[in-house]
């Protein structure tokens, strides 16, 4: 079967939109999508949301979006699953034109967060958590990574200052990124000297609430090459993979392994035929950066317990054999949970065409690898993107 | 958090909150809390399994911004605690300072407030774990 490719993409400046509902956000990054796609027209929208209900009290957002875009009685439909709804939403669009039964597919994914007050925001995020057996008990979702923070420390001998490097790396590439939420670099002693907000987790080691929308246009090579697509920006899917692991930690065969991420990405290898070597650059889900770390290892870059190696060794920067968070990541360019998996979307696009900002573009880019993760890995997707 | 008419939800869960009640199938496989399928190994032949309550620490945080709900309480220590039949349980350590606890701490279970909504709404209790008493 032919892979699909993505022939647009457009986002907003990820922060804190005060001015800006969700619909204003979701509709312009759309509108980017598809003017940089060169269309005005979608057969069908896929939104990437994990909690509209409870941050604006909106859901039906496929509704909604299309509506306000103007995009006709087009079908539209949410997808939910958790912060890796954005993911998600990207490999359920791909699968609607690898199916054939449509031609020109648009997914966006938005989040709204900075309308709630903070504690409430909080609780809205645990909800991804195990409500009954974990945000009963009082548990956030800072919380629930503390736990896992603390256990690998332990295990495998390291620092709070080793993970603090993915939370530097971020910071660097996000400063050249003008869609990035904080554009200021830090150092390991900015991350050290911040409070604990679940101790030893603290502020510079988590992503910020904030508010954002990135949009994508994915389309068959065929309808591609019939739009009068050049060839330099179309991106293949090349593969895809999505798994789920057990929603309530403690039920975990192996606390420190992400099982989802691992069973995803050979899902993923396996259908782009490639391996982690093959990949240049990696879009990690870093929420925290102790997520950073399993991530990597669980993706294959990493062996078991080495992934806080591999950024303290600086082989994470965009320069290094394995560079990741290349605009930014969560950390820096911001979370706004469930538009994020199309955010690394849009980046890894812009930077297999060649476009990302200067100081940032990998060179010769080739291959890229998001990863976004749902709750506290219970809910992964991994997608390949590859140049044509 | 306003007051919820949420009675049943939490009723439903008094065995395993009060008696740390989950399940055993019929391979000798426990687990809490207790469900249809045994996670282990998928069968659907499960009968409730009390817990003794005993455990060990085997990580904590103390939470500093809660959800909402839980401002009252904070900061207060949460742990993942593995009791001794071997399934790990998530839950609020009580009764200790959060510098004495420590990995490989013992402790037991015992049954306190978790959290309560307004003046006319309901008081949550459950389980939470303290130093073993010698």
């Amino acid at each position: 079967m032919e892979k699909p490719v993505i022939i647009g993409a457009g986002m907003v400046p990820v922060g804190e939109h005060w001015r800006l509902s969700l619909r204003d956000i979701a509709v312009e990054a759309l509108l980017n999508a598809m003017d940089d796609a060169g269309i005005d027209k979608v057969d069908s929208l896929y939104v990437g949301n994990m909690a509209s209900g409870s941050f604006i009290e909106q859901e039906n957002l496929g509704a909604l979006i299309a509506d306000w875009a103007g995009l006709g009685h087009i079908p539209a439909v949410k997808i939910e699953s958790a912060c890796a709804s954005g993911g998600a939403a990207v490999q359920e669009g791909t699968k609607a034109v690898m199916s054939g039964l449509e031609d020109v597919v648009a997914v966006v994914g938005v989040e709204k967060m900075t309308d709630a007050w903070p504690s409430d925001a909080t609780r809205y995020l645990a909800y991804a958590a195990d409500a009954d057996w974990e945000l009963f008990h009082g548990a956030s979702f800072v919380a629930l990574n503390a736990l896992l923070m603390r256990l690998y420390m332990k295990e495998h001998g390291y620092t709070e200052e080793d993970l603090a490097h993915f939370a530097v790396n971020a910071h660097a590439n996000g400063s050249k990124n003008p869609y990035a939420m904080f554009k200021r670099p830090i150092t390991v002693d900015t991350v050290l000297k911040s409070p604990y907000i679940a101790d030893p987790l603290k502020l510079f080691d988590a992503s910020p609430v904030c508010d954002g929308a990135a949009a994508v246009i994915i389309t068959s090579k065929e309808k591609a090459r019939e739009l009068g697509v050049p060839k330099e920006k179309m991106v293949e899917v090349a593969g895809f993979g999505r798994a789920i692991d057990t929603i309530n930690l403690a039920n975990r065969e192996d606390l420190l392994t992400l099982t989802a991420a691992k069973i995803a990405a050979e899902r993923a290898y396996k259908m782009a035929g490639v391996t982690a070597k093959d990949i240049d650059f990696f879009e990690v889900h870093d929420a925290f950066t102790i997520m950073a770390a399993l991530s990597l290892e669980a993706i294959g870059v990493a062996e078991k317990g080495k992934g806080a190696l591999v950024a303290r060794e600086g082989q994470i920067a965009i320069d290094g054999d394995y560079p990741i968070q290349t605009m930014g990541g969560l950390k820096s360019r911001g979370h706004p949970v469930g538009a994020t998996g199309v955010y690394q979307t849009v980046e890894a696009v812009l930077q297999l065409r060649g476009e990302a900002p200067e100081g940032i573009q990998v060179p010769d880019a080739e291959v890229g690898l998001t990863q976004n993760i749902g709750g506290t890995g219970s809910n992964i997707t991994i997608n390949i993107l590859r140049r044509v | 958090m306003g007051k919820p008419m949420q009675v049943a939800r939490h009723w439903r869960h008094f065995g395993e909150k009060y008696r740390l009640v989950g399940g055993k199938c019929e391979n000798g496989h426990v687990f809490f809390p207790g469900r249809e399928v045994c996670p282990i190994c998928g069968s659907r032949n499960v009968e409730p399994f009390e817990f003794s309550g005993k455990g060990k620490v085997i990580s904590w945080t103390l939470v500093r911004n809660p959800p909402s709900g839980f401002e009252y309480y904070k900061p207060y220590p949460l742990a993942l605690v593995q009791l001794e039949e071997g399934p790990v349980v998530l839950a609020q350590l009580t009764d200790v300072e959060p510098d004495q606890i420590d990995f490989g701490m013992e402790v037991e279970m015992v049954t306190r407030k978790v959290r309560e909504f307004d003046e006319d709404g309901i008081i949550l209790y459950s389980y939470k774990f303290r130093p073993v008493l010698k």
